[in-house]
């Protein structure tokens, strides 16, 4: 008896298969996506959490230097001597070739057991690793980059992150040029307790716990944010087309339900077959949508992983690795939203008496009181975004800036409609046009959510889109300052470069040493660049603001130029004067625009760096010379000094290689808008498909009256378009103002950069395009329907017994 | 009706020899099997017959909503059964007014807006006619009300309104009191008897009830597929 009632509920979704197509895309989507994200998301937290614990020692407290970056061997000595139970770290960034590294070197006989990634498995591995030759240990994608350029023996360990390399600390002390001094301390756990105090044996130091030290994870919070909200926003696109799909079926199935009622089935059976039945498809579309999920996230996670490595300098596997939790929460998600999404239907079946006539109602009605308060709900969320964007700050608030205006451009925009469409109808004389924008306002709550979805699929397109562009032109112009030398030549030890040094300016106009060190500035580690007193500088340099006379404070030593990060996120003023190492002060003269990098960044006068750095590494140069001879030269370098081809880099291919960084930078967010568009698309698809289905009560009188169904086809598609275009105008400022928050408040907290806003009305020109091209979609299949509609169906709609 | 072909030109509406049937799962049926039946301008018949007899389906023939199999239905001597779908859009949009009994009102428009609504697209769109027709009706407080915030008769009467605005030639009513009180039903029929003649238009309505049927100039049946008188 169950089961025959059971058959004869599922026999509903033989008869409208598009129906159920619907429902089982709605879900898989919602799934997909969130699951897709969720998958980058998790990878990446994994990948810092293991690059933090293995690279930093994390796990471990820590011992750093009060002032300045480096702890002289002496005062290691005199813990070991005073019983401390500690090793020494060496690290810093170093160039095997064109390839930059994160070299850490440690001392594997002191280093605490509890963090030993790799333990010489025995004693000639040890006399390997600890032998004056040297050996770096890395991952196997640095393997594959570094066996040609390293010129050392390399050993291969899966568990280390890219772009690092595990060295002996007399290995890295030799390759950074160091002379003894350490990076920090790691501290075992276990320290003996009568041990003297740290204050008395090295006043110098401080112990740092885990805790205290900012990770990746939390840097690049802002961005994994970012991804969250565009996976929640097309799950709950989504899950509403789960609700529109599911409440049509129970719409259409009254009649069943009251039948199977009054054969004996109890409200409990019905409403358990239903729910089973429901879940039955979620569980389907689960699987469906973490599958899709998956490879959506293979496909997006080596864009994220150049983001991340271009925006943060954080190290992210291009490759997803599978995570049983990640299955789970995917089929979980996919459960419960499309519970959620069914439970009001299931809930009016639950209150559905037996013996009611069947009253055909529309599945989603909203009367004139939703929608005010909904506008109300919009206009309040909107002052809180405008207090938030002039009276908060913090990432947070910038975030909270973004949620509020969609929200409440999502909530204001069926008032939005309601007017306009009211208005149209005023101006109308025409019966039929009159008639036209009233039906359109009757089909407003139906359709609202989805224009809502298509409204914030629209914004962001909008505002990421303008974000982007902004940024592009921005960049390029920034990039075309920044890179004016012809060549860039690195050599591949100190003797080579001494070579270069004598024979490049006889085959060149100048030559511009590109040389930088590591420092503490203000609690910050950072880069310290020194720079030759040049024309090719004080013409091109990108300045965003700095005092009279700036490169010739530079150039004398006693002025430096900071990045923009700095001076937003840490304040520095021109003028201000700021200690760059140990009894190293220098004023700030400037700033200058450094767009991609995510640290903060010092400029000082060449001399003045060779003088408090004597040691550091002279390896780059930047040559200028006639851009016509620049091919020629490039070869005669290449021939005389054997050096490897990416050893020298023309201009040109630099730009290229930076542009193409940039690129990658954004494919993500760019896949990610494409996908939010394809689901408002297909969420407007499936409230059309609901409407096609009770909308022959409205039409079939207008047909009765002489307006033949080929015109009311028409008339319908031109509805759609009319709803498309209103929903499109109003996203135009919505993603301005989005673009604007992004720009301006997010980017700034996020970053510590700000660019100006540009507008580009032919992107919205492509992108109405594209809307358009999918609203004609949306509605084709609604629309041949009706226009292919038998008319004994119209005519059932005045047949008496109802 | 001896002189059947002298009269038939001078008819309004002249069906003849009407069959129409419907496919269903067990085969075709056949419901009207050779209707004949004309209608002067500006008279009024009623036209009764048991439940499921195809009265609805004739008045649906007669209206060019539907086509029948074989006959002639003839409108001032147009054959409306040889127009094309434009052509029959055209054929109700200017020559017939229905009336239904679920009133069929166009929720999305006010009341004003329901009842200028066919006349304005039939192209007769008088403003003293509907002014005049308002008040006949009673209707005038009920402008700028929707149609869900009518009562049944409410509805009847501004459906009514909307027909005979358009000052059709021939209107078709199918039970338009059916689904009204017994009071309020013959009041609404009274107002549209009335309200016809004065619009000059002719009107064949369904009807059970042979106390409204006595109001009408003349009375046919259909049974087993054909009119009897
Ligand atoms: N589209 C259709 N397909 C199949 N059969 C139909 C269709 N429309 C009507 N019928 C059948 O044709 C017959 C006549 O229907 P019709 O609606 O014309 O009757 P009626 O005289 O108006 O009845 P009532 O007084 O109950 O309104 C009925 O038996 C009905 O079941
Ligand atoms: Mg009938």
């Amino acid at each position: 008896m169950i089961w025959a009632a059971f058959l004869a509920l599922l026999s509903h979704w033989r008869h409208r298969p598009l129906q159920l197509v619907t429902l089982i895309i709605g879900i898989t989507l919602a799934t997909a996506l969130w699951s897709g994200v969720q998958a980058i998301n998790a990878e990446a937290r994994a990948s810092y959490a293991r690059a933090a614990s293995i690279l930093d020692q994390n796990g471990l407290p820590q011992l750093l230097p009060k002032n300045g970056d480096t702890i002289p061997m002496a005062v290691y000595a005199k813990l070991r001597r005073a019983g401390w139970s500690v090793s020494p770290v060496i690290e810093g960034d170093y160039r095997f070739g064109p390839f930059r590294v994160r070299l850490i070197g440690i001392e594997p006989l002191t280093m605490p057991i509890e963090n030993r990634i790799f333990a010489p498995s025995d004693s000639s591995e040890l006399v390997d690793f600890i032998s004056k030759k040297g050996l770096l240990v890395v991952s196997p994608a640095t393997a594959a980059r570094l066996k040609d350029v390293a010129g050392m023996p390399l050993k291969i360990y899966e568990d280390i992150p890219d772009d690092a390399a595990f060295t002996d600390i007399g290995a890295a002390d030799r390759l950074l040029n160091r002379k003894g001094s350490l990076s920090r301390i790691v501290m075992a756990t276990g320290q003996r307790p009568d041990l003297p105090a740290l204050e008395t044996v090295a006043p110098e130091l401080i112990s740092q716990s885990a805790d205290d030290r900012p990770d990746m994870a939390r840097l690049t919070d802002s961005f994994h944010l970012n991804l969250t909200a565009f996976g929640f926003l097309a799950f709950v696109v989504g899950l509403f087309i789960v609700y529109s799909a599911t409440g049509l079926s129970f719409q259409q199935r009254r009649a069943t339900f009251r039948t199977l009622r009054s054969l004996g089935v109890s409200l409990q059976s019905m409403t358990a077959m239903l729910l089973v039945e429901i879940m039955l498809f979620a569980l389907i579309s689960g699987v469906l949508g973490v599958l899709i999920g998956y490879f959506l996230a293979s496909a997006l996670l080596p864009g994220v992983a150049a983001t991340l490595r271009g925006l943060y300098g954080a190290s992210v596997p291009g490759s997803l690795s599978f995570r049983p939790e990640w299955w789970l929460a995917g089929m979980a998600m996919a459960l419960a939203g499309t519970a959620l999404s069914s439970f009001q239907s299931l809930w009016r079946v639950r209150r559905m008496p037996i013996l009611a006539a069947a009253q055909p109602r529309a599945w989603a009605g909203m009367s004139a009181i939703t929608l005010r308060l909904q506008a109300l709900a919009g206009a309040i969320l909107f002052g809180i975004s405008v207090f938030l964007a002039f009276a908060g700050s913090g990432l947070a608030s910038g975030f909270g800036v973004l949620g509020a205006l969609l929200l409440a451009s999502a909530f204001l925009l069926p008032a939005f409609l309601s007017r306009s469409l009211r208005f149209a109808e005023g101006r109308s004389s025409d019966a039929l046009a009159v008639w036209f924008w009233a039906d359109t306002r009757l089909q407003l709550p139906g359709l609202s959510l989805a224009l809502m979805a298509l409204l914030l699929s629209l914004a962001v397109n909008i505002g990421v889109g303008t974000m982007v562009s902004s940024f592009r032109l921005t960049f390029l112009g920034w990039l075309d300052q920044r890179l004016v030398a012809e060549l860039y030549v690195t050599a591949r030890d100190e003797a080579e470069a001494a070579r270069l040094r004598e024979w490049l300016p006889k085959h060149s106009d100048a030559v511009l040493p590109i040389w930088s060190v590591e420092g503490n500035v203000l609690g910050d580690r950072l880069q310290i660049f020194g720079v030759a007193d040049h024309p090719t500088y004080r013409d091109h340099w990108p300045l965003l603001n700095g005092l009279p006379d700036v490169w010739n404070r530079v150039a004398q030593g006693d002025g430096a130029l900071v990045n923009e990060q700095l001076w937003r996120v840490k304040g520095v003023q021109p003028g201000q004067t700021i200690s760059l190492s140990d009894g190293w002060t220098v004023t700030v003269v400037g700033i200058y625009s450094d767009y991609g990098n995510p640290k903060g960044q010092a400029i000082v006068g060449l001399d003045a760096l060779v003088q408090h750095y004597p040691n550091l590494a002279k390896l780059r140069y930047g040559i200028r010379i006639d851009p016509a001879l620049a091919p020629d030269l490039k070869l005669q370098i290449l021939r005389e000094f054997g050096l490897p081809e990416s050893n020298v880099i023309d201009q040109a291919s630099l730009k290229r290689q930076s542009q193409a960084v940039f690129e990658q930078t954004f494919a993500v967010t760019g896949a990610l808008n494409v996908l939010t568009l394809a689901v408002a698309g297909f969420a407007m698809f499936a409230s059309l498909l609901t409407l096609s289905g009770i909308r022959l009560p409205q039409l079939a009188p207008v047909w009765a009256m002489g307006v033949r169904r080929r015109d009311l086809a028409l008339l319908e598609i031109a509805r759609t378009l009319a709803l498309w275009c209103a929903t499109f105008i109003a996203a135009i400022p919505v993603g301005l103002a989005l673009a604007w928050v992004l720009l301006a408040i997010v980017n700034v907290e996020a970053f510590g950069w700000r660019l100006p806003m540009m507008i580009f009305p032919a992107d919205w020109l492509w992108l109405g395009a594209v809307a358009f091209v999918a609203s004609v979609l949306s509605v084709l299949l609604p629309v041949m329907r009706l226009a292919t509609v038998n008319p004994a169906d119209l005519l059932r709609v005045f047949a008496n017994e109802r | 009706m001896t002189l059947a072909g002298a009269t038939r030109n001078e008819m309004l509406l002249s069906l003849s020899n009407i069959v129409k049937s419907y496919q269903t799962a067990e085969g075709g049926i056949e419901i009207l099997r050779g209707v004949d039946l004309d209608l002067a301008a500006a008279e009024s018949v009623a036209l009764a017959g048991e439940s499921g007899s195809g009265k609805s389906t004739l008045l649906h023939l007669a209206g060019g909503l539907d086509r029948p199999d074989s006959g002639i239905i003839l409108m001032n001597g147009q054959d409306v059964g040889a127009l094309d779908d434009s052509g029959r859009a055209r054929y109700r949009r200017r020559e017939v007014g229905l009336v239904f009994q679920q009133f069929n009102l166009i929720p999305s428009l006010n009341v004003a807006a329901n009842i200028s609504f066919h006349a304005k697209l039939a192209g007769r769109f008088d403003v003293d006619w509907e002014r005049e027709l308002v008040d006949r009706l009673g209707l005038g407080d009920l402008l700028t009300r929707y149609p869900e915030q009518l009562s049944g008769g409410q509805q009847q009467r501004v459906a009514i309104g909307r027909t005979l605005a358009a000052r059709p030639p021939l209107v078709l009513a199918d039970e338009p009191t059916g689904n009204l009180d017994e009071a309020t039903g013959d009041a609404v029929l009274d107002l549209m008897l009335s309200l016809s003649r004065s619009a000059g238009s002719a009107l064949l309505l369904v009807t059970h009830s042979t106390r409204l049927a006595g109001k009408l100039d003349r009375k046919v049946f259909l049974r087993g597929g054909k009119i009897v008188p």
